[in-house]
C-alpha cells in the first residue's frame, strides 16, 4: 500500500488531521470498560492486517510532518537527543534494526543495500540516499542513534542492561508525555519510574523489570499506554510546559471535541544483539475526541473509562481539572449498551448509538 | 512456548582439540544468516538422544559479527548426565540440530576502561567471543588463563600467537598460579573483572576482589551448573494437576517438560532465574543447587529452581 503523507503541523495552527484510514487503525488502548495499570505485555510479532501492530516500526500518513517537527524541536533544544559514550554500539544496533525492518516491511519506501560494511540507505519519503561504513561514526552526519531516529517516528530510549537493572543511558525524546530525557539520563528503571502513582505499591515495576531483563533476541514485546493532550501537540515536554500547560485551560464545551486528544503510546521492546542493550521505542498516536466518537464502541467505552478512573491516575495524567467537562461531552456518546471485549472498533458488529 | 526462539542448523565442522574438548560449527540449514550476538552469549543446544531431549547451554565462541556460522567448544564430562558425551559420540557433520537464539547472561560492561578476564579450563569460551568483539571496537583487555596442562590448553596457541602482550597462560601441572592480589592491585580506575571457570576459581576471584575493596558491580562471573543426578523423587504439579516422577539422571525441569507441562526456562544452569517456581507444599528437603535464589530464599523452602535443584522427602507440590 502506498501512503499519502500529510503536510501538517503539531504546533501553532495545529493543522494535524487523521484521515478516516488513520482513525480506523488508531490504537484504542482500552480493551474493556475500566482501566487500571497492569504489565500488559504481549509479543510484538505482527498483528491484524493494516493495524499499527502489523510491522516492527509502523509508518503512517504523519511520518514526514512528524520528522519535520522533530527537527524543529532538536534545533531549539539539542539536549532532547543524548547518548552516553558507552552507548554508541547500541546506537548502531538500533540503526541496523530499523533499516533492516523498514526496508523489509516497506520496500516501496525504504531500501537498504549492504556490501560487507559498506551500506547504502535510501529513504524515499524524506529524500535521503546515503552511503556509509557500518560501525564507523565518521561516515554519518550524526551519531548512529540520532541519524536513524531523525528518520523514524516515535521516541526512543536506549537502555543499558547491567547489575540486574536497566539504565536510561541514551535516547531521542521529542514527542513525550511530559518526561525529560535530560532529567532521566543515567537513571535506572526504578529511579525514572519514581513519579508514577499506585503502580509501585502494586509491585508492577518489580515484575515489569523482571520481564524486560528477560526479553530475548528475536522475541520483541509491546504494550499500550495512554494519556490526554489538549491540541495535537507532539512535544509535551517538561522543558516546554510553560508553552503548552496553559492550553489545558482553553478547553470549552464547544471546542472540546476537536481540541481534546487521546494520546496513545505504542511501546515496544527489542533486545539489541551486539550491545546486549534494550531499545524502548515509544510511538505516539493522537486522535481527537470527535474523531474517536465516529466509532460507537469507542464512544461508549471512553466515557466509562474516563468517568470511573481513580483520581490519582487522572491527576498523574494531568487532566483531573478537565475531567468533568470531558465526561459531560463523552456522555452524549454512551447509550448504556454493552460493549464487545477487545480494543478493535468492531464497526460491523457493534450497534450504532441509540439516542 | 518456553525458552528463547529456535534456529534450525546443520553441523558443518567438528574439530577435536585435545583429549577432552571438541569444537562444533553450525550453519543455518536454510542458508540464511544467523543473528549477530554480543560476546559472552550462550546458545542452548537441543539434542535428540533417542526418546530423551537434552538441552545444554554452551557459550558462543565465534566472532559475534560473523553471521555465517556459530561455533561452540564442548568439554567431555564422563561423569555427567550424557549431554557432552552425546555431542562427542553421536553428533556428525551434516546432522541437523536446533539451537536457541543467543542469550547473554555474561555481558561486557561497555563502560569499562579495561576488561580484565580470568578463565579456567573450558571457561575460556565466552572470552574468545568477547575478545573478538573488543578487538573490533578497540577495547582494552587482558586475559589470564589457567589450564591443567599444555596438552589440555584449548586455544592457547591461537591466543598467544595473536595477542602475545595481552594473554597470560598458567599451567597447573607446572605449578604456575595467577598472582591475583598483585594483579588486582595494579589496575587502572574503571577496570572490570570477569571470571569464568570452575566453582573454586570463581569464588577465589570474587572473594579476593571483594576483600581488596572492588565494587560488586565491577566483578562479573558466569558459571553454568550441569544438573546433578540424584535419587528419584515424586512431585505434584498443582496447576496442571499432575503427579510426575523425576528419574535419577533427569532434572526436575526435564521431568516437568516430559509430562507435557510448559515451564519457562532460559539457561538451564541455575543462573538466569527464568524457571523460578513457587513451592505450594513441602514435606522434606529441597536440595538447592542454583545461583539465583539467595540464602534466605533457599532457607524459606518457598521457591525452587527446577533446572538444577532436587528434592528428598515425602511430598513436594509446585505451583506449575
Amino acid at each position: 500500500m502506498t501512503i499519502q503523507f500529510n503536510d501538517e503541523t503539531f504546533r501553532d495552527d495545529y493543522s494535524f488531521r487523521n484521515s478516516p484510514w488513520a482513525i480506523k487503525r488508531f490504537p484504542f488502548p482500552f480493551d474493556k470498560d475500566d482501566y487500571m495499570y497492569s504489565v500488559n505485555m504481549e509479543p510484538h510479532k505482527g498483528g491484524r492486517e493494516g493495524s499499527v501492530f502489523q510491522n516492527r516500526f509502523d509508518v503512517d500518513e504523519h511520518y514526514v510532518s512528524e520528522m519535520r517537527d522533530r527537527a524543529k524541536v532538536l534545533s531549539d533544544d539539542p539536549l532532547r537527543c543524548q547518548s552516553l559514550p558507552h552507548m554508541t554500539l547500541a546506537g548502531w544496533d538500533l540503526l541496523e534494526l530499523i533499516m533492516v525492518s523498514k526496508s523489509e516491511d516497506y520496500p516501496d519506501l525504504f531500501e537498504l543495500h549492504r556490501d560487507g560494511d559498506k551500506w547504502r540507505w535510501i529513504n524515499k519519503p524524506m529524500g535521503i540516499d546515503d552511503t556509509f561504513t557500518f560501525l564507523d561514526e565518521a561516515t554519518l552526519p550524526y551519531g548512529p542513534m540520532e541519524y536513524i531516529t531523525r528518520q523514524t517516528q516515535g521516541d526512543f530510549a536506549l537502555l543499558d542492561q547491567r547489575d540486574d537493572n536497566l539504565w536510561m543511558d541514551a535516547g531521542m525524546v521529542t514527542t513525550q508525555a511530559d518526561w525529560s530525557l535530560d532529567f532521566d539520563i543515567g537513571m535506572n528503571f526504578f529511579e525514572w519510574h519514581a513519579p508514577v502513582p499506585l503502580a509501585h505499591e502494586k509491585g508492577i515495576f518489580v515484575r515489569a523489570l523482571k520481564f524486560l531483563l528477560n526479553i530475548q533476541q528475536g522475541a520483541p514485546a509491546r504494550r499500550l499506554n495512554w494519556t490526554m493532550t489538549v491540541n495535537p501537540l507532539l512535544d509535551t515536554s517538561p522543558e516546554n510546559y510553560h508553552k503548552w500547560g496553559i492550553q489545558k485551560t482553553e478547553l470549552t464545551p464547544e471546542n472540546i471535541g476537536s481540541k481534546q486528544h487521546l494520546r496513545v503510546e505504542l511501546q515496544t521492546f527489542f533486545r539489541l544483539p551486539r550491545s546486549n542493550g534494550l531499545v524502548f521505542p515509544i510511538r505516539c498516536y493522537l486522535c481527537s475526541f470527535q474523531d474517536l466518537m465516529t466509532v460507537p464502541k469507542w464512544g461508549r467505552r471512553l466515557h466509562r473509562v474516563i468517568r470511573d478512573l481513580p483520581e490519582e491516575l487522572a491527576t498523574y495524567k494531568g487532566f483531573i481539572d478537565n475531567r468533568p467537562m470531558m465526561v459531560d461531552y463523552l456522555s452524549q456518546f454512551d447509550d448504556g449498551q454493552p460493549t464487545s471485549l477487545g480494543i478493535w472498533p468492531d464497526l460491523d458488529s457493534e450497534p450504532p448509538l441509540k439516542k | 512456548m518456553s525458552g528463547a526462539e529456535k534456529i534450525t542448523v546443520t553441523v558443518t565442522d567438528i574439530v577435536p582439540l585435545n583429549e577432552l574438548v571438541t569444537r562444533f560449527k553450525f550453519e543455518r540449514t536454510d542458508g540464511a544468516l544467523l543473528p549477530t550476538f554480543s560476546g559472552g552469549a550462550h546458545t542452548v543446544v537441543e539434542m535428540k538422544d533417542g526418546d530423551t531431549t537434552r538441552l545444554n547451554p554452551y557459550s558462543l565462541m565465534s566472532d559475534p559479527m560473523d553471521q555465517r556460522a556459530y561455533t561452540i567448544s564442548v568439554r567431555r564430562d564422563d561423569a555427567g548426565r550424557g549431554g557432552s558425551l552425546f555431542m562427542h559420540r553421536n553428533v556428525k557433520i551434516g546432522d541437523e540440530m536446533t539451537l536457541s537464539y543467543p542469550v547473554n547472561l555474561f555481558s561486557l560492561d561497555l563502560r569499562a576502561k579495561k576488561h580484565l578476564f580470568f578463565a579456567g579450563g573450558i571457561g575460556i569460551t565466552p572470552f574468545l567471543a568477547q575478545i573478538k568483539q573488543l578487538e573490533r571496537t578497540g577495547g582494552n583487555w587482558e586475559l589470564h588463563y589457567a589450564c591443567r596442562s599444555e596438552a589440555l590448553g584449548s586455544y592457547v596457541d591461537e591466543l598467544t600467537t595473536h595477542y602475545p602482550n595481552q594473554v597470560h597462560i598458567y599451567y597447573d601441572e607446572q605449578d604456575q598460579k595467577i598472582d591475583l592480589e598483585h594483579l588486582l592491585d595494579g589496575q587502572p580506575l574503571g577496570t572490570h573483572i570477569y571470571v569464568c571457570g570452575p566453582k573454586g576459581m570463581i569464588g577465589w576471584v570474587r572473594n579476593t576482589a571483594e576483600q581488596l575493596g572492588w565494587p560488586r558491580e565491577a566483578v562479573h562471573h558466569e558459571e553454568f551448573l550441569a544438573p546433578q543426578s540424584g535419587k528419584p523423587f515424586e512431585v505434584k504439579l498443582a496447576v496442571s494437576n499432575k503427579v510426575i516422577q523425576v528419574g535419577e539422571h533427569e532434572s526436575l525441569l526435564e521431568a516437568i517438560e516430559r509430562a507435557g507441562v510448559d515451564a519457562p526456562y532460559l539457561c538451564r544452569g541455575g543462573a538466569c532465574g527464568q524457571c523460578e517456581t513457587d513451592v505450594v507444599e513441602c514435606d522434606g528437603e529441597i536440595l538447592h543447587r542454583d545461583h539465583w535464589l539467595d540464602e534466605a530464599e533457599h532457607a524459606s523452602g518457598k521457591k525452587i529452581m527446577p533446572c538444577v535443584s532436587r528434592f528428598e522427602g515425602k511430598t513436594l507440590v509446585l505451583d506449575r
